[in-house]
Formats: C-alpha cells, sequence, structure tokens
C-alpha cells in the first residue's frame, strides 16, 4: 500500500513539475497556463467566494434535476415494470426517446423554458430520467417469480409483495441507476451553463475560456472535479446507509 | 365440476380431530391431506406427468424419486396451487387446490432468502405477512432460531452465511408461520455429504416432534429411503406412479446409524432395482 501511495505521488508530482517548467519553455504558456498560476487563480476565487457562489448554483441544478430526474425513473420504472400492458406499450417508446442524446434537446429547453435555472434543471433531470428509468425497470422486471410465489405461498397480499419484495429487491438496481448518474448531472448542469447562462461554475469556465484566460479554465475545471468527487462520495456513503448487506457481500474475501 | 364426497365430509365442521385419530388408530380411509386424482400437467406440448393416482396421510413424511424430468416437482407446485393441472385434479383437505394453497410452506434447492434480509428479519417475514405484533415476532424468531441452531447469527446476511446456515435459515422461516404440510424439492441437493445427513436429521425430528407432513421430492435414492414413512416411485416422462413402498423402519430412527441396518440396505437395493432401468435408459437417450 505504501508503494502505491509512493509511485502514484511521485507519478502527479512528476507530472506537475514537468507542467510547471515545460510550460513557457516547451509549450507557450498561452495554452497551458502553469499549475501555480491555476492555484493562485483558484485562490483568489476561494477567497472572493465567487467560487462558492458560482459551486453553488451549479450543485442546485444538479441536484434538483436528479431529485426530479430519479423520482420519475423510479416511480414510472417501477410502474412500467410491474404493469405488463402498459410495459409492453411503452417499451419501444422509451427506448427510441433514449437514443437521442439529451444533450441536443437543449436548445428546444432554452425555447421553451428561457436561459434561466429551470432549464438546467430540466435538462439534468431529463438525462437522469432515463438512467434511472431503465436501470429500474429492469429491477423490477427480475425480481424471481419463485420469490413472489414463495411469499403468495406466506400469505402476502400484493402490496405486500410490491413493499417487502419488489421495492427493496429493485433498490440495487436504482443505486445502480443513480450512481451512473450522478456524472451526467453535472454534465447535464455543466453544458446547461454553457449553452447559455451567466452564473454556474459551467459559466466560470466559459467566461475564461472567453477572455482567453487559460489559468481561469482550469481553476473551474478543478472545481468541478472536486464537486463530482464530492457528490460520488455522498451518494456512496447514502448506499451504504439503505443498502448495508451489499457492504458485506463486498467484504467477503473472493473464491470461486 | 363434482365435488367429491371427501368435500362433504369435511363441511361437517370440527372433523380435524377425530379424522387425525381414524388416521392413527383404524386402518379406515380417512380423508387423505392431499390427494391426485389421475393428475396430469402439460408445458405446451411436453407431457411432465399423466394419470397420477397418489394419496398422501396427515403427518406423514413421503418421499418422491424418480428419473430427471418425471414432474416431481409439478406434483409439488400443483399441490401448492403454483399452476392448475391440465388434467384430473389435486385435492387439499378434500377441496379441489384452486390459487395459492396457504396451508403449505415451500422449500427448494435454492434457499430464497430476501439478501437485504439479516437472518433474523428473514425469519420474521412471514410473520410480518401474518400482521402479528413486534414484541410476538421477536419472541417466535428466537425460539425457532434455538430450534434450528442459528444462534448467535440472527444480524449476519445471508450472503455471511454457509450453505448449511442459508439451509437452516430457509427452515426457520418456512418452519414460522406453522404450515400444515411441507412441500420440499431437493431442498438439501447442493449441501456436502456432511452437512446433508445433518440437516436430515434435523429434518425428521423437527417434522416428527411438530407432527408436521411433508412431501419430500429427492433424486437421492438414500435419501428417499432414509427419511422416508413412504417412498413413491416415479417412471420416466411422462411420469407416472410406479410404486409406493412402505418403509417400514422405526419412525424414530438413527439416521446415523442407518448405514449399517439391514432392513434400510434391503430397502435402497430394491429402489435401485426399481430405477436402474429407466436410469440406463436416460443415459442413453
Amino acid at each position: 500500500m505504501m508503494r502505491v501511495w509512493l509511485l502514484r505521488i511521485l507519478i502527479v508530482g512528476g507530472f506537475l513539475l514537468a507542467w510547471q517548467f515545460g510550460s513557457g519553455s516547451v509549450i507557450p504558456e498561452f495554452f497551458v497556463s502553469k499549475p501555480s498560476i491555476i492555484i493562485s487563480k483558484f485562490w483568489l476565487w476561494v477567497v472572493n467566494g465567487s467560487l462558492f457562489f458560482h459551486a453553488g448554483i451549479t450543485v442546485v441544478e444538479a441536484l434538483a434535476g436528479f431529485l426530479l430526474g430519479g423520482l420519475a425513473g423510479l416511480s414510472i420504472g417501477m410502474l412500467l415494470g410491474r404493469n405488463e400492458l402498459l410495459g409492453k406499450v411503452f417499451d419501444p417508446i422509451i427506448v427510441v426517446f433514449y437514443s437521442i442524446p439529451k444533450v441536443a434537446l437543449a436548445p428546444l429547453f432554452v425555447i421553451w423554458l428561457g436561459i434561466g435555472i429551470e432549464m438546467k434543471i430540466v435538462l439534468t433531470g431529463t438525462i437522469v430520467f432515463f438512467l434511472v428509468f431503465l436501470s429500474t425497470y429492469t429491477g423490477v422486471r427480475n425480481v424471481s417469480r419463485e420469490l413472489v410465489a414463495i411469499m403468495k405461498l406466506m400469505g402476502a397480499t400484493e402490496r405486500q409483495v410490491v413493499l417487502k419484495l419488489v421495492l427493496p429487491s429493485a433498490v440495487t438496481w436504482v443505486f445502480a441507476g443513480l450512481r451512473l448518474s450522478v456524472p451526467y448531472a453535472l454534465i447535464g448542469a455543466v453544458v446547461g451553463e454553457l449553452i447559455a447562462a451567466n452564473r454556474g461554475l459551467g459559466y466560470l469556465l466559459s467566461n475564461a475560456a472567453g477572455q482567453f484566460d487559460t489559468a481561469g479554465v482550469f481553476a473551474a475545471l478543478i472545481g468541478l472535479i472536486i464537486l463530482a468527487i464530492l457528490l460520488n462520495m455522498a451518494v456512496r456513503a447514502f448506499e451504504n446507509l439503505v443498502l448495508p448487506w451489499q457492504k458485506e457481500t463486498q467484504k467477503r474475501e473472493m473464491s470461486i | 365440476m363434482t365435488l367429491p364426497n371427501r368435500q362433504k365430509i369435511n363441511m361437517k365442521g370440527d372433523m380435524g380431530v377425530s379424522i387425525q385419530n381414524e388416521t392413527v388408530l383404524s386402518g379406515d380411509k380417512p380423508i387423505p391431506l392431499i390427494h391426485y386424482e389421475n393428475f396430469g400437467k402439460s408445458f405446451g406440448t411436453l407431457v411432465a406427468t399423466k394419470g397420477v393416482e397418489l394419496s398422501i396421510r396427515k403427518g406423514e413424511f413421503v418421499t418422491l424419486v424418480g428419473p430427471s424430468g418425471c414432474g416431481k416437482s409439478t406434483l409439488l407446485n400443483a399441490a401448492a396451487g403454483v399452476f392448475q393441472p391440465t388434467q384430473g385434479a389435486v385435492y387439499y383437505e378434500g377441496a379441489s387446490v384452486t390459487g395459492y394453497n396457504r396451508k403449505v410452506g415451500y422449500m427448494t434447492q435454492s434457499d430464497h432468502l430476501l439478501p437485504w434480509r439479516t437472518v433474523e428479519r428473514n425469519i420474521a417475514l412471514p410473520l410480518e405477512i401474518r400482521g402479528l405484533s413486534s414484541a410476538q415476532i421477536r419472541s417466535r424468531v428466537e425460539e425457532l432460531i434455538d430450534l434450528v441452531g442459528l444462534n448467535g447469527f440472527s444480524k449476519s446476511y445471508p450472503s455471511q452465511l454457509s450453505g448449511g446456515m442459508r439451509k437452516r435459515c430457509a427452515l426457520a422461516r418456512v418452519l414460522a408461520y406453522d404450515p400444515e404440510t411441507l412441500l420440499m424439492d431437493e431442498p438439501f441437493g447442493a449441501l456436502d455429504a456432511q452437512l446433508r445427513l445433518a440437516m436430515q436429521v434435523e429434518l425428521r425430528t423437527l417434522c416428527l416432534k411438530l407432527g408436521k407432513t411433508v412431501v419430500f421430492v429427492t433424486h437421492d435414492l438414500d435419501e428417499a429411503v432414509a427419511l422416508a414413512d413412504r417412498c413413491v416411485v416415479f417412471s420416466e416422462r411422462p411420469g407416472r406412479v410406479r410404486q409406493i413402498m412402505e418403509i417400514n423402519l422405526p419412525r424414530e430412527r438413527n439416521l446415523y446409524r442407518l448405514r449399517g441396518d439391514s432392513q434400510y440396505a434391503k430397502l435402497t437395493t430394491s429402489v435401485w432395482a426399481l430405477l436402474a432401468p429407466s436410469f440406463e435408459q436416460g443415459e442413453k437417450q
């Protein structure tokens, strides 16, 4: 473990040093800036509060879209998964919509909703919806029919089957969809901001690029990376809280 | 469909006790607990079983053996009401089985535990379904964990348990709601020989103690004889009852000592002799 960390630090450190001293001599500084300048730019944004302001906006958009899309995906996935007729009717329709690159819908959302925060939330929500819907739908469909029969023999009603079996067994799939959605939610929010906005990390990024401020672009990227890591950690923590048995499964030693 | 006489007798009210006595005391024909009447089941063009006549008495331990694919599991499924026969009928306590039969508990080779529930919560599942209070559930679960010897594992998840412990948990769960009849479909199939023997001993003892009726499907002929009061031998597909063997070993038997028992040896040999031709045939197909 020590060796892994040592190697990692050496590689990253070496890369940063090469960047710092290569920039301006090997590659023009205009294109790649310098780590020291990027850090001071980032620090400037931290100190004057603009980083938190813009990151806060992006987080609100991503979270709102994540919640909306996630809830819609979950409930519609449940409904179509449990109702055979509806499932058959909507299955191909949803697959067609799924194949649209969701980002291509952004201009349409701009026309409908303007360039405010609503448009970013809807864009993010649309992206998240499909991911969560598909995994929920698959999860509900894959509930063991034997288990349903066994529960019916125990005297379970349809409602008890849904509450005690279908929901919890779909949760694993739902979480797979949710975890997958986190980076996409961020993409949705940032793309929305890149297209049209006057606030948010995406705006910070495109604004810096517009002024040929390479250090600013990289500093905004650092902000995005940190945000993505934090969001991932939050989902993982939530998952461990809700699905404790999965953690136990992972802890077991592998054997075949 | 006309209701058979059995149905009428059963309708007369509180006959449960006297029927039980009859079963034990006299040779008269009491209502069988489960009765297959000219039973047949096809899946599409595949005829799994047909023309099965079989009665299972209350409190009996009956094992079903036969070549694979002869419809043994089909019989269990039909008694549980998971599906309807395509020919004939299945009666439970004299009434035709339509829909899920809640008087039976089902156990299969796969233990079907809920991976997101701990041992105690898995065992509690049927009790929650019955709507017991949490205090009642707690004490009943404690009893059951003790009964099947899972003490100390109540907070473990199924993924943390060995195969044998998972079976114990599944057994406790099926016993939890106290079904009159246990339908078991090769429940110990995946266990190693030693563990299987331990589970067999446990099952036989528990069922005798609790007065359960058991219908037990297996492909292991030794197991079929060792556990049974009666052993039903099936023909190859479409499965029919070939022979019903009375296993005249003592009801309270020591399964660990059976291997040396001459009566047991004789019985297994004759079951083997019955099935060997169809096994051979199955091999050639």
